[in-house]
């Protein structure tokens, strides 16, 4: 049975590629007829061919759940999302202005707090934030920026409209899935690409290169740049490694850096020290430097802390970035871009709800079966509560956990997030999508053209993340959308 | 070029020498015992001590008859150097290195250890062995093939080299070692087909063919240990790997110790006369080879792997 849109159910939510009536989008017709015309053997051998080149390129990523099998091949669904050029752009300026706003909030917050004393944030949030880090105190990094890389997740609402749904300002991954893919498929299905022109997005390595080597303490000279990785056991080492080749920066471990009595970074090389100028850390705060965080850390680097204060070596992101992705303090973005840069948000917010507030938390408790329950400081989707999916064992079990500890817990209404359809038992299929671009910060702003666009698999299920059995789509930015 | 990088450069190289060596020996022992009329089969034993691992064989094994022996040294991943466990070491590091390795290198690396996990198991047997240990031989040589064809001729392609020929020239003194004291110790009377084993020799290194077109006389004793030790034409003589190490050395910092070990072991191989070792104290001399390849890798590891001064930046 080859693919057939005729048959293709989309729900009433907003699906990318096609409208109601089984009709493709305009911007997707091409595609579809495409994958209609492929049929069923045909389509079997380039899904196989999909399987070998994810397997012989070795595009890993670690579940922790997995016990000993360190690397699964990535999860990748041969239909692509498509957004119109236009769309996009704005999109981007929305992203842009999000984390230029950002970053000036990290940098106030570490410096004067005048958005505290303007009483424009409030003190308590600051306190109670885990991710404050009083280490980080009084540093002044380059150009003021904290947050290097930002992975911002989107979502599709049912009225079309996108949403920030969350930022991550620590260290986002899943950019090296997005270039991946995009491989992949033209490998397996040079044909799909032939009607479309398709924005490029490897020129993303070359931007983070210069993102990094714009916050080099040496500027003069050419950077010594090094990625810091925990090693081959962390779920995103495949990444750590891939950006590491495609920059041509070194990567490191930690026992590889030292850092010497002229409070300067060295990497032990075959030569003798030698000394680096930026590390992209992709390890968290807690395990940078033993001297000052966690005691215990193997992975970080003894000392790193007063270098990086010093101004002897770039780090990105700075420590403490993850003081502005706190769950608590997303739900006052739209503030914080107002405060810092008189503009109205161009890519709204989810509405949300804080649990710290009384009459929001009574409002949250009553409708736990509605809304989708977050705790301020986890990422991947560990510790969430899925209102409409839980039982009521574990609503019990929340509710309990809010009232214990409600700074920790924000809510937001169930997003019907939009769906793309997906292949499933050779069939299409409607899937809930989200998708992830990545905004570059230094001297310039730079965001990845789409971005890493991922997909639950399984049907009515809206969790995404890929430590938790999401997949991933291609997603192709088009630029001749009025000659479709 | 970093310290831990340059280290697993050298033991990737090392392992995938390993794997190919393990696999031209299998073929080539297999391919003379069908010379040899029945009841005349030298032992699968000497595969084992070749190797070097007789303690994890026989703590596995009571019998080493020629399945036993096979499915360790092919396909046993309690044996760390079967072929199925090479591949997987060099896989393991090569999945460290992927930010300096070539990418078609780790494609080509990768789809060889998946084939090797798959098909080694089901490969044991006579019918299917061969076919396997060339398909081992091929990728291994497809990945050297990619390295030598994209990879710069910088630090990390010079370690990838010290690696593959220190652990070339270490499986010629075992081959020799081994097999040579089998057949130099007996009388000839006692060991029939004298000339099928020295072929075996040769052949478990590759080297008939060249022996035949270089050396012009009939396989001899003396002549075939010459020609596999000092030869410095012939890529898997333990000379010629010398050579190479020395080259890899001379481009790369700090290599005194290392080449003055190199020079020592070279000098001691050029004095060698062959004949007289044949008949008297060749096991010892290469025992002397094999501890100046130790010699070798410590002056490497301690110049290159494990030291921590600061240059000037």
């Amino acid at each position: 049975m080859p693919v057939n849109f005729k048959d293709y159910r989309t729900t009433n939510l907003f699906d990318e590629l096609v409208q109601r009536r089984a009709r493709p989008r305009p911007v997707a017709k091409a595609l579809c007829e495409y994958l209609e015309n492929l049929g069923e053997q045909e389509l079997g051998e380039r899904l196989a061919a999909m399987n070998v080149a994810v397997m012989s390129m070795g595009v890993t990523f670690t579940v922790y759940s997995d016990g000993a099998n360190i690397d699964r091949a990535w999860p990748l669904d041969p239909i692509p999302r498509i957004i119109p050029l236009s769309e996009w752009r704005r999109t981007e300026e929305g992203l842009k202005q999000r984390l230029t706003a950002l970053n000036l909030f990290i940098d106030d917050l570490y410096g004067k707090q005048q958005i505290v004393k303007d009483g424009a944030f409030p003190r308590e949030v600051l306190q109670h934030s885990r991710n404050f880090r009083k280490q980080c105190v009084g540093a002044k990094p380059a150009f003021g920026v904290w947050a290097h890389i930002c992975g911002s997740d989107l979502v599709r609402d049912k009225d079309g409209t996108l949403y920030v749904l969350e930022d991550n300002l620590r260290v986002p991954s899943g950019v090296s899935y997005m270039l991946e893919n995009r491989l992949v498929m033209k490998r397996v299905f040079p044909e799909m690409f032939e009607h479309y022109d398709i924005m490029p997005v490897d020129d993303y390595p070359s931007q983070l290169f210069d993102t990094l080597a714009s916050i080099s303490p040496r500027p003069a000279d050419y950077p010594e740049v090094a990625v810091l990785t925990p090693g081959i056991y962390n779920s995103a080492y495949f990444e750590h490694s891939y950006l590491a080749q495609q920059m041509g920066a070194e990567l490191v471990e930690g026992p590889d850096l030292v850092v010497g009595e002229d409070d300067c970074v060295y990497m032990r090389t075959i030569e003798g020290l030698s000394r680096v100028d930026v590390i992209y850390r992709r390890i968290d705060d807690e395990f940078l430097d033993p001297e000052v965080f966690n005691k215990d850390s193997i992975l970080g680097v003894p000392g790193l802390m007063r270098a990086w204060r010093r101004g002897n070596v770039g780090l990105a992101n700075a420590p403490g970035a993850g003081v502005a992705d706190d769950k608590a303090v997303y739900a006052f973005v739209p503030d914080i871009i107002r405060y810092y840069l008189g503009q109205d948000p161009i890519v709204p917010n989810v509405p949300t709800y804080l649990c710290m507030r009384d009459d929001e938390r009574e409002f949250v408790l009553a409708n736990l079966d509605k809304l989708v329950v977050k705790p301020a400081n986890e990422s991947g989707g560990y510790g969430m509560l899925v209102g409409p999916h839980s039982t009521k064992s574990e609503r019990q079990k929340f509710a309990e956990l809010i009232r214990k500890d409600p700074r920790n817990y924000i809510a937001q209404p169930t997003l019907s997030l939009s769906t793309v359809p997906s292949l499933c038992d050779g069939n299409a299929a409607a899937r809930h999508v989200d998708l992830r671009p990545f905004i570059l910060q230094g001297d310039l702003l730079n965001v990845t053209t789409g971005g890493l666009c991922r997909v639950a698999l399984r049907e009515g299920s809206l969790v995404v993340n890929s430590s938790q059995g999401g997949g991933s789509k291609d997603t192709w930015v088009v630029a001749n959308e009025e000659t479709l | 070029m970093l310290s831990r990088v340059a280290e697993n450069l050298y033991w990737m190289a090392r392992y995938l020498e390993r794997s190919e060596n393990t696999a031209r020996l299998i073929n080539a022992h297999t391919n003379a015992l069908l010379d040899l009329p029945r009841g005349m089969e030298f032992g699968w034993n000497a595969l084992i001590d070749i190797m070097g691992c007789r303690e994890e064989f026989d703590s596995i094994f009571s019998v080493s008859d020629e399945r036993n022996v096979v499915k360790f040294l092919i396909a046993d991943e309690r044996n760390p150097s079967s072929i199925v466990s090479s591949l997987s070491s060099a896989r393991a590091i090569a999945r460290t290195l992927r930010e300096v390795l070539q990418r078609e290198l780790w494609e080509e690396l990768n789809a060889l250890y998946l084939y090797a996990k798959q098909e080694m198991p089901n490969s044991l047997g006579r019918r299917k062995r061969f076919e396997a240990m060339r398909q081992v031989i091929r990728g291994r040589q497809t990945v050297l093939g990619i390295t030598d064809g994209t990879m710069s001729r910088d630090e990390g392609f010079q370690f990838f080299r010290l690696g593959r020929y220190s652990e070339r020239s270490d499986m010629t003194s075992r081959i020799v070692d081994t097999h040579s004291a089998q057949l130099l110790g007996a009388q000839s009377d006692e060991l029939p087909f004298e000339n099928i084993r020295w072929i075996n020799i040769l052949r478990s290194l590759s080297a008939y063919q060249m022996y035949r077109q270089h050396v012009h006389v009939r396989v001899r004793g003396p002549e075939v240990l010459r020609f596999l030790i000092q030869d410095w034409q012939f890529p898997r003589s333990f000379t010629f790997g010398l050579h190479r190490c020395s080259e890899c050395l001379a481009v790369l910092p700090s290599h005194d110790m290392a080449l003055r070990v190199l020079g020592r072991l070279q000098r001691r191989i050029d004095e060698a006369d062959m004949y007289e070792l044949a008949s008297e104290g060749l096991h010892e001399f290469v025992d002397e080879l094999q501890l100046g390849l130790g010699e070798l890798h410590a002056a490497v590891s301690t110049t290159y792997f494990r030291q921590d001064k600061a240059i000037s930046a």
